[in-house]
């Protein structure tokens, strides 16, 4: 089949859904690839690497649209690209189906099979394929590296002969894929990050990279379907704008990624906040396409407000890093399309009953199949309680309670006394040695490390071989009778403990080795 | 010159002591070593002085004097045995460790019961008083002990190198007749000791057999991966039947020596047991591991798992800071430690901090994983115990578990269903990738399901572990330098 790569239609998209890298990976998968002269052009991939990865570069758009079994594309096709294609080819994109169901209607009547990159289940299994979550890292770092520009000072702290430099402090709201990218690339930067989300689940990861997560005095969980978070009660919300309020007199940079699906941005950072905070921080908004979580965002926008705190609203933060985030989206198709085509013959074979195709495809055969039937399964678990004490515990044995070990503490002192006087003197005496030689063994063998387990059971194996000497005790004037017979046997095969366990764990000490 | 044997004894004592203690650290433990062989040599060397000058003694039970036949038999003994040993010693590989020690345990509960034998026929004399009784009840349980070292050391050789099946032969009412032949022995015990001599001796080969079949049915019982724990169990054993060897001849060399072994096989068994959290008369029980395991979390939830490849597990090695690997006997069977060290070498080129974590259960015998590492010439400071590194895995880029299974199961943390809830695992699934080797995806020893391979963070790479880990070597040499 023949996949064709479009250059984006959008004028300000860098972005490409192929590199040279990914069309290598679709040939091996049985496809013949078609990429638009100059498609890759803006994220650096000249035409030519396309052809050394074995793509034929296309000149005429229509051709290309006209002649494609499969179009992959970043942003959503213009009508008159999808009144081009053939009835049952397929196309693969972001479509954003909630917004654009005129499109989503058109493609159903041109009977294009649709599966949107934006409507990938979020399950474990299809993280591989979860564009959403590679653009949201991509955006998440680009956000903090326009905060980087925008401010006026460094990120980390230094000590420098000039005087000394305080970190930059950042306070990143919303810690899903793109806040916690944000917090990471701050971090690297070396700033001193805060962290707030409405989900609990979230604390441990955000600790893992590094920032301080805040916490309301508050109990409630804003964990909604699908791992995103959900609309919170009244109360919470004022606890977390006069938290908001606290930390804006604070920070240097504020990063913004609260976004509760199917509906407006919340607006956390109102304009009083924004005038308390000092001149020259940066507000970055990364929520500016559904509305913005800052009240002064202007969307797409970069601009200084009278108190000189810049605010960021660009909305386009992957398509500004074209070369890295086309490969990452470029990777997620490959893998959706090796899932698609199982056989590797360059074949689309589109599998209603694979959960996670059947949520990415939101058009097949003329029909509309958006949106599909709910799935639940949030990807961050909320930590589960710790098990019950009860379960912990093991039922206490016999031997635990103290009566009975006190009964059988008694009895042997019995035994013994017993023992001692109706048994010979001698005996007591070996069996005095025998205790005491437990003893000494007890604490020596305890401090054996562990790497040398095998070695003390071959260096026993060879001591136990001691018991040559019962062989020889046990030899006869004559070499022919019974018992010098089965002693010579015993001396014959201890021989063999003593000089094959000595040896053995000479060879194997001998193996232990030190760094360098 | 009476005390003089006494002596000789005390000195070789403390050279064994000495050779215990100096495997408390690598750098004392060749020394240890020697201290053994040299505690050996004179003890071998004064059996001989006692043998064949009487005069200064031998212990009160030694045969005095010996002809020039037997001395000569004595001598060729030694020298074949030691030359049999020393050919094993070395031609054993290291992966056959666990076989070699097992087939060494039971040569010396089989010695226990030849000399336990040699030394009734020698009596050969009805006696009286109360220490004739004693020594044949000495003689009596030196027999039942070795017997039952002999068959079951021989039993778990099998197991251990394919022979038998490692699964556990499971006899209805085994407790019962393992019980009915304890009773047989100690009903034949009393016979010995207070019966005639031909009874005695006809009593004494009845004990033998039992313990042959106890022996053997004890271990038979037991399952393959619980094998570390039994190889343990009968080093103890051994220990023991020399120390019965030491009352009846008698000789406090032998009841130290045996003393000694005895404790270290049971210190050693306690670890094993702990490790597994399981207790001792469960493992020596048996049957473990041939119940079908229950559903083990929520079965509903479809399960779904990611695979990767060696190209890529190559590039995630490379590019993390800080890499464990966990090798299991799975690494020991595909013997995959040479290519494994390569790896480990090839990513210390390029700064990465490649480290081993050593599960205390992990191989057949413990601290085998340590011995096949080190045989492949991997430097031992960077080989981990559980307890050292298991607080390093979160801040590990990758981890690389190879053929193991159970000691990597979070379900013994957090799922109190699990059969294995409670035993100390490592926690690699805290590091930001996992990469585990396996054929497929069929359960571990223990049958039980490993939630593991289910994590986000966890990738399966399928094929048989030496293939696998050549792959990833051969891509890791492909790789640029930097």
């Amino acid at each position: 089949m023949l996949i064709f790569v479009p250059q984006e239609s959008v004028a300000s998209e860098s972005r490409v859904a192929a590199t040279p890298q990914s069309v290598k990976k679709l040939i091996k998968l049985g496809y013949e690839v078609h990429v638009q002269s100059g498609a890759g052009h803006a994220a650096s991939f000249p035409d030519h690497m396309y052809e050394e990865a074995g793509a034929t570069i296309v000149d005429d758009n229509g051709r290309g649209w006209s002649q494609a079994n499969v179009v992959i594309a970043v942003n959503p096709p213009r009508p008159e690209h999808i009144r081009l294609m053939k009835p049952d080819a397929t196309l693969i994109s972001f479509i954003w189906p909630a917004k654009s169901r005129e499109l989503v209607e058109l493609l159903a009547k041109q009977k294009v099979s649709t599966l949107a990159m934006d409507c990938v289940p979020r399950i474990s299994r299809a993280q591989k394929l979860d564009a959403l979550s590679s653009m949201a890292n991509i955006a998440g770092y680009r956000a903090v590296i326009e905060a980087a520009m925008a401010f006026g000072g460094f990120f980390t702290g230094q000590i420098t002969a000039a005087g000394k430099v305080p970190p930059a402090k950042v306070l990143v709201i919303g810690a899903g894929v793109a806040g916690l990218s944000a917090i990471g690339t701050a971090r690297g930067l070396g700033a001193l990050v805060r962290a707030f989300d409405t989900r609990p689940a979230v604390k441990d990861q955000v600790k893992s990279m590094g920032a301080e997560f805040l916490e309301l005095d508050f109990e409630e969980s804003g964990e909604g379907a699908g791992g995103y978070a959900k609309e919170m009660s009244p109360a919470f919300i004022k606890a977390e704008m006069e938290l908001f309020a606290a930390q804006a007199r604070d920070v240097d940079i504020i990063i913004t990624t609260a976004l509760i699906p199917g509906r407006p941005a919340p607006k956390l950072i109102t304009s009083d906040m924004v005038r308390s905070m000092k001149p020259g921080s940066v507000i970055v908004d990364m929520a500016a396409e559904q509305g913005g979580n800052c009240e002064l965002t202007r969307p797409g926008e970069k601009y200084t407000t009278e108190g000189g705190v810049t605010i960021i609203g660009y909305s386009d933060l992957p398509s500004r890093l074209p070369t890295q985030a086309s490969t990452l989206y470029a990777n997620n198709l490959v893998n959706l399309l090796a899932d698609l085509t199982p056989n590797k013959d360059g074949v689309i074979d589109i599998d209603l009953k694979d959960q996670v195709i059947r949520g990415t495809t939101v058009t097949h055969r003329g029909e509309v199949t958006w949106p599909p039937p709910t799935i639940s399964n949030p990807s961050p678990t909320p930590p589960k309680p710790p098990p019950t004490e009860v379960a912990k515990e093991k039922e206490p044995g016999v031997f635990a309670q103290p009566i009975v070990w006190g009964s059988l503490l008694l009895a042997g002192a019995v035994l013994l006394f017993t023992a001692a006087l109706y048994l010979p003197a001698t005996f007591v005496a070996h069996f005095t040695v025998l205790v005491l030689a437990c003893f000494v063994g007890w604490q020596v063998v305890w401090n054996v490390t562990p790497a040398l387990h095998t070695p003390l059971m071959s260096v026993t194996n060879a001591i136990s071989g001691i018991i040559v000497i019962g062989g020889i005790m046990q030899m006869g004037q004559h070499w022919y009778s019974p018992s010098s017979l089965l002693a010579a046997v015993a001396v014959l095969i201890a021989s063999i403990n003593i000089a094959g366990g000595f040896l053995v764990t000479q060879r194997m000490l001998g193996m232990f080795r030190k760094q360098g | 010159m009476g005390s003089l044997p006494l002596i000789w004894w005390l000195i070789a004592s403390v050279c064994f002591i000495f050779s215990l203690g100096g495997l408390s650290r690598h750098e004392t433990s060749r020394l240890g070593n020697r201290l053994g062989i040299i505690g050996m040599m004179l003890a071998i060397i004064a059996a001989f002085c006692f043998k064949l000058f009487p005069s200064i003694g031998g212990g009160a039970h030694a045969i005095g004097g010996i002809g020039s036949g037997s001395f000569i038999l004595l001598l060729s003994m030694i020298g074949v045995g030691g030359a049999i040993g020393a050919v094993l010693a070395q031609r054993v590989e290291m992966t056959k460790m666990p076989e070699l020690v097992a087939i060494l345990h039971s040569f010396v509960g089989l010695a226990a019961v030849l000399v336990g034998l040699a030394n009734f026929g020698n009596l050969h004399v009805d006696g009286q008083g109360g220490e004739y009784y004693i020594h044949l009840l000495e003689i009596a349980v030196g027999i039942f002990i070795g017997g039952i070292t002999f068959t079951g050391s021989v039993v778990a050789w099998g197991k251990l190198n394919g022979r038998f099946t490692s699964k556990p032969l499971i006899i209805p009412n085994r407790h019962w007749i393992n019980l009915a032949m304890v009773a047989t022995c100690v009903v034949l015990g009393l016979f010995v000791m207070f019966l005639n001599w031909w009874v005695g001796l006809f009593s004494l080969i009845l004990i033998t057999f039992i313990s042959f079949a106890l022996g053997a049915h004890l271990v038979l019982a037991i399952g393959g991966a619980d094998m570390p724990v039994v190889v343990s169990m009968l080093n103890s054993y051994s220990g023991w039947a020399a120390a019965a060897v030491g009352f009846m001849l008698p000789n406090d060399l032998l009841i130290i020596t045996g003393a000694l072994v005895g404790s270290s096989g049971a210190i050693l068994s306690y670890i094993m047991c702990r490790a597994m959290n399981r207790s001792f008369i469960s493992v020596i029980l048996g049957g473990f591991g041939g119940e079908v395991a229950g559903g083990a979390g929520d079965d509903s939830a479809v399960k779904t798992y990611n695979t990767t490849s060696a190209e890529e597990t190559a590039e995630w090695l490379a590019n993390s800071e800080e890499v464990i690997i966990i090798p299991g006997y799975g690494m020991a069977v595909a013997q995959a430690q040479h290519a494994i060290r390569e790896i480990c070498e090839l990513l210390q080129k390029r700064g990465v901090k490649a480290r081993f974590a050593i599960h205390p259960v992990a191989g057949r015998l413990p601290g085998h994983m340590n011995v096949l590492l080190a045989e492949a010439n991997v430097p031992y400071d960077i080989v981990l115990e559980m307890e050292e590194i298991n607080e390093d895995f979160p801040n590990t880029g990758t981890v690389l578990v190879i053929g193991a299974n159970d000691i990597v199961n979070p379900g013994a943390q957090d799922d109190p269903s699990s059969p294995i809830y409670g035993m100390p695992v490592l926690e690699c699934w805290k590091a930001q990738n996992v990469v585990i080797l396996k054929r497929s995806m069929a359960t571990g020893y223990s049958g039980v399901d490993n939630p593991l391979f289910y994590k986000e963070n966890s990738w399966m790479l399928f094929g048989d572990a030496k293939a696998s880990v050549d792959g990833i070597l051969q891509a890791l040499r492909q790789m640029n330098p930097i």
